[in-house]
């Protein structure tokens, strides 16, 4: 017995024929016509996706273009976000400043110095109305990268949002809101591993239920391999962590294969060209198994790792700034061959300041050049087959392999506990300490060379013209929040934020709630992570190093 | 005037908010490996708990990491603070300080800035000169 489904070409074929294809000839440079898919199964598009997700991959669609921005105040960050728009960006992503993203306000001692320096700084739902002021929420993809308080910034969005007619129901885009990552990584925490995890099962069955359009995590590696990490161990811990959310909403009662289909993943791109390809490749494999085999995902959608990509900021280097653009270039091919969803590309002058406005665009321009120039999206996968990516690809996965092994047995059979074990123990922040002092010991000692830093060191004409914030923005950011603290309603305020508190008592009752009720009074930041700080107590990470 | 064969007592810290640690743990092990005493204190140090630290471990020294372009205040800070204290031991900076804010810093008290790409050798290097300066 035959039929056209037990052919695996032919139900590639059937899935490419059914999608639609973006309007451009699929032929080289020189007139050459090319196949949109070469070699072997499983294909593109088919389970366990090591090719990619999609049949027709960037034939249908390129790859969202979706650089990061913020700084100074809202107004500074509403420009660069019309700038990019303008320039042929197609999705906007927030960066905020260090108080916003450890929920700190203006005025907090805490945030003397920082403010607006290394992103927008937000506090009340007045900033954030102002950084959105003139887009058209539902015509863009909107990415911010927070997590302590991603559920604040995600009631603020939605308000914003509303207050302008567009329905929660309408938003795309994605929320970091991946605080595993943070205990391993980024250090960006308020509240312990536990009760931050119910914010974000909270936040899951919230943006299920009400906002189909939104993804709740992305699950990162990007700042595990910043931290240090390896490619390998970049991936483990990544998918790792996606397991242990994973399980934690199966453990509430969620079903896999509807919020499975809404969590996506945030890699890095290095400059081990091969390597990186290899890891992106493991992990949609790895993810697909899975989700299917251990978490009984039936519908494939909710087996896809879908995966932004940016290229790696720890790679920039300060000497030579200029030779970043092809350190960038490189990542970011890396990215594409690898399949990525979207994509950020780091601007030259990074390592020491956040971008210019000229090297933003410089940025953005070197991934159009490899989307529209190199024709490697005339392919799906191209490099699938080749033996050398084939085996990276399966080494990957071997050493995370290892790494889930490790966990499964720290957590006694569930990977959520073996992470959890791990940022008690030390290990997660452990492992990616050894391996940057390996990476830089290397370095040090001539067995690498960083071209620019211990090798062709010669031209170094100094640096490009950085982008500065001065005090003023501070200064200025504080004001405006003592001017919205005077206007608002301090009893809507103070009642908002003790329901809150009530709220984080009990863990049957949803967060997200009573926060979107306490942002709009426009309470800060700061007062809702405080009426919950109340309950849940803070982190303080052991110093090890 | 210290005595340059006791081994030298360093105190890292973060300063602030900025939860950037590669580096400084790098710097760290880079310190411990050439035989200095390393007092990390960790992540969300203020002035006073490291002003604290650096009386109670008797150091010689403190090195602060900075990321997060704060540097021109948290910088001039802990300077003040020291001084406040009456501690005469000298500040490092490491991080990312641009060129053009070099100056303010070392006006501001700062005895030494360690750039990105900085070796081990010009890590320890520096460590053990503004030591024995001090």
């Amino acid at each position: 017995m035959s039929d056209a489904n037990d052919d695996p070409q032919q139900r590639w074929q059937a899935a490419y024929d059914a999608s639609k294809l973006r309007d451009v000839p699929f032929e080289t440079m020189s007139g050459v016509p090319v196949d949109a898919v070469y070699g072997d199964g499983p294909y593109p598009g088919e389970y366990p996706f090591t090719r990619g997700i999609h049949a027709s991959m960037y034939r249908s669609r390129l790859w969202t273009m979706r650089m990061f921005a913020g700084f100074g105040t809202a107004e500074d960050t509403n420009g660069r976000f019309k700038e990019l728009l303008g320039a042929g960006g197609t999705g906007l992503s927030t960066a905020f400043d260090m108080p916003t993203l450890m929920g700190r306000d203006s005025d907090s001692p805490w945030s003397l110095g920082e403010v607006g320096r290394a992103g927008v700084a937000i506090d009340t739902l007045s900033d954030m109305e102002d950084l959105f002021a003139d887009i058209d929420l539902a015509g863009v993809s909107t990415s911010m990268t927070i997590n302590g308080p991603a559920a604040t910034a995600l009631a603020m969005y939605l308000s914003v949002a509303e207050k302008n007619g567009v329905a929660r129901s309408q938003l795309g885009g994605t929320i970091q809101n991946d605080i595993l990552k943070e205990y391993q990584a980024q250090k960006e925490y308020i509240y312990p591993p536990r009760p931050s995890m119910r914010i974000v099962t909270d936040m899951v069955r919230f943006t299920t239920a009400e906002m189909p359009r939104w993804n709740p995590v992305s699950i990162s590696g990007y700042h595990i391999r910043e931290a240090g990490a390896t490619a390998a161990e970049e991936l483990a811990f990544t998918l790792a962590n996606g397991f242990a959310y994973v399980e934690a909403a199966l453990a509430a009662g969620e079903d896999v294969d509807t919020f499975g289909k809404r969590l996506s993943f945030f890699f890095n791109s290095h400059s081990d060209f091969f390597e990186e390809i290899g890891k992106f490749r493991a992990a949609r494999r790895i993810w697909a198994r899975w989700m299917k085999e251990r978490y009984g995902a039936t519908d494939e959608r909710a087996m896809l790792c879908r995966f932004h990509t940016q290229t790696a900021g720890v790679s920039l280097t300060a000497q030579q700034p200029e030779i970043n653009i092809a350190r960038v270039a490189i990542q970011a091919l890396a990215g594409a061959l690898g399949g990525t969803q979207s994509l950020h590309t780091d601007s030259y002058d990074e390592a020491l300041a956040l971008p210019s406005d000229k090297a933003a665009r410089i940025a953005l321009r070197t991934q159009q050049i490899v989307a529209h120039e190199t024709g490697v999206v005339n392919v799906a996968d191209p490099l699938g087959g080749a033996p050398f990516i084939e085996w990276m690809t399966d080494e990957m996965e071997r050493q995370a392999e290892d790494v889930f092994a490790k966990l499964d047995d720290m957590g006694n059979g569930s990977i959520l506990e073996g992470v959890y074990a791990g940022i008690e123990n030390g290990y997660f922040v452990g492992e990616i300490a050894d391996s940057a002092y390996r990476f830089e010991r290397e370095v040090n000692a001539g067995r690498r060379i960083i071209v620019g830093v211990n090798g062709f060191t010669d031209g170094d004409d100094g640096e490009a013209n950085l982008l500065r914030i001065d005090q003023a923005t501070e200064d200025y950011q504080r004001k405006r929040l003592d001017t919205v603290k005077r206007e608002r309603n301090q009893v809507a305020v103070d009642e908002s934020l003790a329901s809150l508190t009530a709220a984080a008592t009990d863990t049957n009752t949803n967060l997200m709630p009573p926060i979107i009720e306490a942002v709009r009074t426009y309470a800060t930041l700061e007062e809702v992570a405080m009426a919950m700080e109340q309950v849940f107590g803070t982190y303080v990470e052991k110093a090890i190093v | 005037m210290t005595d340059k064969t006791e081994q030298i007592r360093i105190v890292l810290a973060k300063l602030g908010l900025d939860g950037h640690d590669r580096g400084i743990k790098v710097v760290a092990r880079m310190l411990r490996d050439a035989g200095m005493e390393v007092i990390y204190l960790g992540l969300r140090q203020t002035t006073d708990s490291i002003v604290a630290a650096v009386e109670q471990e008797d150091a010689d020294v403190v090195g602060l990491s900075m990321h997060n372009a704060g540097h021109l205040t948290l910088a001039p800070a802990m300077v003040e603070a020291l001084r406040q204290g009456d501690i005469d031991v000298p500040l490092i900076v490491g991080g990312i300080v641009p060129d053009a804010d070099v100056e303010a810093l070392e006006q501001a008290g700062v005895a030494a800035i360690l750039g990105p790409g900085a070796s081990a050798e010009e890590v320890v290097a520096t460590v053990r000169s503004v030591v024995s300066e001090a």
